[in-house]
């Protein structure tokens, strides 16, 4: 919690879950601007499947707040038209597992339609998606591919880890002229801390260092993002310094930010929930061979997912998972790396 | 006017098609559309058509050869010639234009996460050196200090590690003794500088140390026979093992002392040099598993084959001359040890024995030890454990 | 537009009908000699026997509507009002074509005709369409979305989704399923349980009719009346034209999926013909009408090569831009 004191820069006001922010964040935009409005399965009258849109129904009414059928392709697709022709929609998809049948729409029509028409139409839409694993929901409901969409020409990929991020971030996220998928983790829904009751504007550009440190970094993004604060107050009690930072933005990836912490540690550890083959973390990885080589007094750990669908039972789900120990466990090793046995 | 007709390429991936058959003749009337030939693709059979009216002047390709995209089939005479008109009546290219969108508003970006700056500003300088650098540097036993304070810029890598080798040495073969005196100095330079020495020498009487070695080894095979070096090796480990402030590292302005006792043992190199690889847990092994390892460090050292943690892992270190070197030896201690063990050479010296003058076998034992952590006292007791050790070799 | 679809068909309106299709046929054709001589690359899909549909349809929709279509959209462009040197460079690939050569001939795009391409993936513009539409309907604008597609999207889940949705949020769309019997080599009857297009479409409680493709007065007709329908709140509205494909589904096909004799057939009844009889028995037209009117198209389409062929190949400093909207300078 001492990281989200830290980390709002204007006033603190009251106390709020991750859930109410993203709540206030739509109502905001909802309320500021006609042409925003918000399509998905069950957001209306059942009030989202994470209750994010809770209450915006009978708010905002039909209109705004669009109940679909099960027809990811089609709303998805919609948002795309619709943001061509003058609105400024949120297609909320209900988990980033979804998004699959809609993989042709994102990457065909969103990413793509500045491109091939040489820069003409822009697709200013925002989707929402709930990602991430932990509550055994078992394999076909566990994925976290925001890697895989962050390597997608085309898009910006976002992940709000933070309260004050899941408040402010859409809002940048409606204003930019592009694509925006943003992705909250299931895990963050409930995260409970101060919200500031005003900002001057948020950069969704920048990494943030949640926590500065001095021995080893861990470079990390979304639901991770706590799981690494954790790790790093137990580094502390050891007498280790660990950085923490956010990354916020996985595509374009804030490369000149990750470099300053990797030139101020020297160590790296990188947390990512997807599976570890061609992971996003595999791109940090190589960015910082490419960019910060002889900064390294030791070659980057990855914390990924194991190489399996995520498994159903609890304990199998836990050890395939990012934890803190497993953290723990990586920054021993990048710590003792070279030293003798 | 004669026109060529020539394959067309039908697919991206089409290099090439069998002409099958000729569906014209020489003096055919043939028109804009119409098939002149039918090809055959990977694809199956193509008709190809003609987008000229006029005659079909001559047949260039035979039925059943396979052309090239690109190659003449026929010639036409045609009248229809293409209307290209001049260029000043096409008007200007105009570019779409991207989408253009407002200025963004300066004061829309702030950064909102304002970080705890404990450590803010850039790091500080660093020379940077590649991996592969300073393994070989490691190997060729240079300092990462002496590395970084070479000449040039820019990232030092492993030709440059080998230059710095073979550098200072005249027109002749590189010496990579050079280096490792650079290496040598450095580092002896900052034990004196850094390292409060204190100096006690103690005479010990070899006799019985010798006569029972002479006895072990006679009833050994020669490969197993141990050297007088490694019962000094013994006696400094157990000795070290019991008083414990001679055996750790003084480091970050405290003394950490060392659960293993691991015995750097000072080697010389043919040609020069000294290096003093580390004989691991040395107060647990007998005197025929010390003397094996022993042996094998040495060759190790000698022909270039050392392990990167032999060199870091020495708690006390134990040196000698030799077989010809001086009666006494006041040694330089390596930092972060606290002490270290010197032997002379083994003389026969008048020595009093129960109030009677003989001849003895004297080896002048010396320890230097870090006054941060020991006093001269505690030094003493430390040497006559080792004497003690010495005098009753069958404890060893 | 040029709107007459209820006025008698007089010698002005039936030579400017004839006009814009030679326009797209002496494209077309002119199009299968570039891509021979590797002018043009990729994939190319011609539209032969299908300008009725373009022609007919462009017609009778607005400026300010907005248009989705295929990747067989050369006389969808070309009737729109794209201009043919636009297009022409464009499947040149220089930096003068519709879409900075950046598309080719499947992804043709102009926003100042409302053409929103140009798409490769069967069906996948149906969404898109519908997301125009209701842009519009919330918008409270007086405009319809047209999307153009074939039999082929029909078997695709967007269609259904897209129909379904479409007659959901009553939108503002008009759907066109240009019905050519094959989708690349399949024919209908083979990859659909109920080949009556227009059936499915009343499934979805969408009011649906099946024009004749090759006529293109109905074409204009038809199309008009459903427009004017959408536009007074009638919701969505979904016309399958028959019509048929002359040319092969691309350049590189061997059509070993249909007869040739078939393909005579329906050559015999095709959009050109069609109505180029019609004038000359009602004495509204005359042969010379005709060879002037084909003339002037090849005139217009060889300006057009002359065009792409001098317009500059954009250079590859900037491969990179485009990939994201770029603020003003």
């Amino acid at each position: 919690m001492n990281a989200e004191a830290a980390a709002s820069g204007g006033t603190v006001t009251n106390r709020v879950t991750y859930r109410e922010a993203a709540r206030e964040a739509i109502r905001a935009a909802l309320r500021a601007d006609p042409r925003v409005f918000l399509m998905g399965e069950d957001v209306g009258r059942y009030g989202g499947c994470y209750a994010v849109t809770k209450g915006l129904l009978d708010e905002f009414g039909p209109e705004r707040i669009r109940d679909t059928p099960l027809s990811e392709s089609a709303f998805v697709g919609a948002g795309i038209g619709a943001a061509l022709g003058g609105m400024r929609p949120i297609v909320e998809i209900m988990t980033v597992n979804f998004s699959l049948l809609a993989l042709d729409q994102i990457l065909n029509n969103a990413a793509t339609l500045c491109h091939m028409s040489g820069g003409q139409m822009n697709v200013p839409l925002v989707i929402r998606m709930a990602t991430g694993a932990g509550r055994q929901l078992a394999a076909q409901h566990s994925h976290s591919l925001e890697g895989w969409y962050a390597h997608i020409p085309g898009l910006r990929i976002v992940a709000p880890a933070t309260i004050d991020d899941a408040r402010w971030m859409l809002s940048a996220a409606l204003a930019c002229p592009d694509p925006v998928l943003l992705f909250e983790h299931i895990f963050l829904y409930n995260l409970e801390g101060p919200l500031a009751a005003e900002i001057g504007g948020i950069d969704i550009d920048r990494a943030a260092v949640r926590r500065p440190g001095r021995d080893v970094v861990l470079i990390t993004y979304g639901g991770s993002l706590h799981k690494c604060l954790t790790a790093a107050e137990h580094l502390a009690a050891q007498g280790v310094e660990a950085e923490v930072l956010d990354l916020r933005t996985l595509r374009p990836l804030d490369d000149q930010t990750i470099m300053d912490s990797v030139r101020r540690t020297h160590r790296v550890v990188v947390v990512d929930e997807g599976w570890r083959s061609g992971s996003l973390a595999a791109e940090i990885t190589t960015r910082i061979v490419e960019q910060a080589f002889y900064e390294l007094d030791a070659p980057v750990c990855r914390v990924c997912t194991a190489e399996v669908p995520v498994p159903y039972p609890q304990h199998l789900e836990e050890a395939a998972l990012p934890n803190p120990s497993r953290i723990l466990a990586a920054v021993r090793q990048v710590l003792a790396h070279g030293e003798s046995p | 006017m004669q026109i060529d007709f020539k394959l067309p390429s039908l697919g991206a991936d089409m290099e090439s098609a069998i002409l099958t058959q000729w569906l014209k003749k020489p003096g055919d009337t043939i028109h804009r559309g119409e098939a002149l030939a039918v090809v055959e693709t990977a694809k199956g059979l193509i008709d190809i058509e003609s987008f000229h009216d006029g005659q079909v002047a001559a047949l260039v390709a035979a039925a059943g050869t396979k052309v090239p995209v690109g190659a003449v089939l026929a010639r036409i005479d045609s009248e229809t010639a293409e209307i290209v008109p001049s260029a000043a009546q096409v008007p200007a290219p105009a570019i779409p234009s991207a989408v253009v969108l407002p200025k963004r508003e300066a004061s829309a970006m702030t950064e909102v996460t304002a970080p705890r700056t404990g450590t803010s500003g850039a790091a500080p300088h660093r020379r940077p050196i590649s991996p592969a650098a300073r393994r070989r540097a490691h190997e060729l036993g240079i300092a990462a200090e002496t590395l970084a304070q070479t000449a040039g810029s820019g990232a030092i890598h492993v030709e440059d590690v080998e230059k710095l080798a073979a550098q200072a040495a005249p027109p002749a073969a590189p010496d990579p003794r050079n280096a490792m005196r650079i290496a040598i100095g450095t580092a002896m330079a900052r034990s004196k500088r850094e390292i409060p020495h204190y100096y006690l020498a103690q005479a010990v009487d070899f006799a019985a140390a010798r006569e029972w070695l002479t006895g072990y080894n006679s009833r050994v095979p020669v490969g197993e026979r141990l050297i007088e070096g490694v019962l000094l090796i013994r006696a400094v480990a157990l000795a070290a093992s019991k008083i414990g402030d001679f055996n750790g590292y003084f480091r970050n302005e405290r003394f950490e002392p060392a659960k293993s006792v691991h015995i750097g043992t000072a080697i010389a190199l043919r040609g020069g040099g000294l290096v003093a690889p580390a004989l691991l847990d040395a107060d647990r092994k007998d005197l025929k598993t010390l003397m094996q390892e022993f042996s094998d460090l040495v060759t190790r050292v000698r022909s270039g084959h050392m392990r990167s943690g032999e060199f870091t892992a020495a708690t006390i270190t134990v040196t000698s001359l030799g077989s010809d070197g001086a009666d006494v030896l006041y040694p330089i201690i390596n930092p972060p040890q606290v002490a270290i063990v010197g032997a002379g050479i083994v003389t026969e010296r008048p020595w009093v024995v129960n109030g009677k003058l003989l001849v003895r076998p004297l080896l002048n034992l010396t320890v230097a030890g870090d006054h941060r952590v020991t006093d001269g006292r505690a030094g003493s007791r430390f040497l006559r454990v080792i004497a003690d050790l010495l005098a009753n070799p069958e404890q060893l | 537009m040029n709107d007459d679809a209820d006025s008698a068909l007089t010698r002005e309106r039936g030579l400017s009908l004839l006009r814009d299709m030679l326009r797209v046929r002496c494209f077309e054709d002119r199009c299968v000699q570039l891509y021979g001589e590797l002018k043009i690359r990729g994939f190319l899909h011609l539209c032969n026997g299908e300008e009725a549909v373009a022609v007919g349809a462009m017609r009778s929709l607005g400026e300010d509507d907005a248009i989705v279509s295929t990747y067989r959209e050369h006389g969808h462009a070309l009737a729109r009002g794209l201009p043919m040197n636009a297009v022409m460079a464009e499947m040149y690939g220089k930096q003068t074509g519709s879409s900075r050569g950046r598309g080719g001939s499947m992804h043709i795009f102009d926003i100042s005709k409302r053409f929103y391409g140009g798409n490769a993936i069967v069906g996948g513009g149906l969404p898109v369409s519908i997301g125009l539409a209701l842009a519009q309907k919330l918008q409270r604008q007086s405009t319809i979305t047209a999307c153009f597609f074939g039999d082929g999207a029909v078997a695709e889940g967007e269609f259904h989704e897209s129909l379904n949705l479409a007659a959901l949020w009553s939108l503002p769309v008009l759907f066109l399923c240009e019905n050519n019997l094959y989708a690349m080599g399949t024919a209908l009857a083979r990859a659909e349980s109920e080949i009556d297009i227009a059936a499915k479409a009343r499934g979805y409680r969408i009011d649906a009719a099946a024009i004749d493709g090759m006529d293109v007065l109905a074409v204009q007709t038809a199309v008009r009346a459903a427009a004017d329908r959408i536009r007074h709140g009638g919701g969505p509205v979904f016309l399958e034209m028959r019509t048929y494909r002359f040319r092969a589904h691309s350049m590189f096909d061997a059509q070993l999926y249909r007869d040739k004799t078939e393909t005579e057939a329906w050559q015999k009844k095709g959009p050109i013909i069609t109505l180029t009889t019609r004038l000359k028995a009602a004495n509204l037209m005359k042969e010379e009408d005709y060879q002037r009117l084909e003339r002037e198209a090849r005139a217009e389409v060889e300006a057009a090569v002359a065009f792409a062929e001098r317009s500059d190949w954009e250079p590859v400093s900037n491969l990179e831009r485009y990939v994201y909207a770029e603020p003003a300078q």
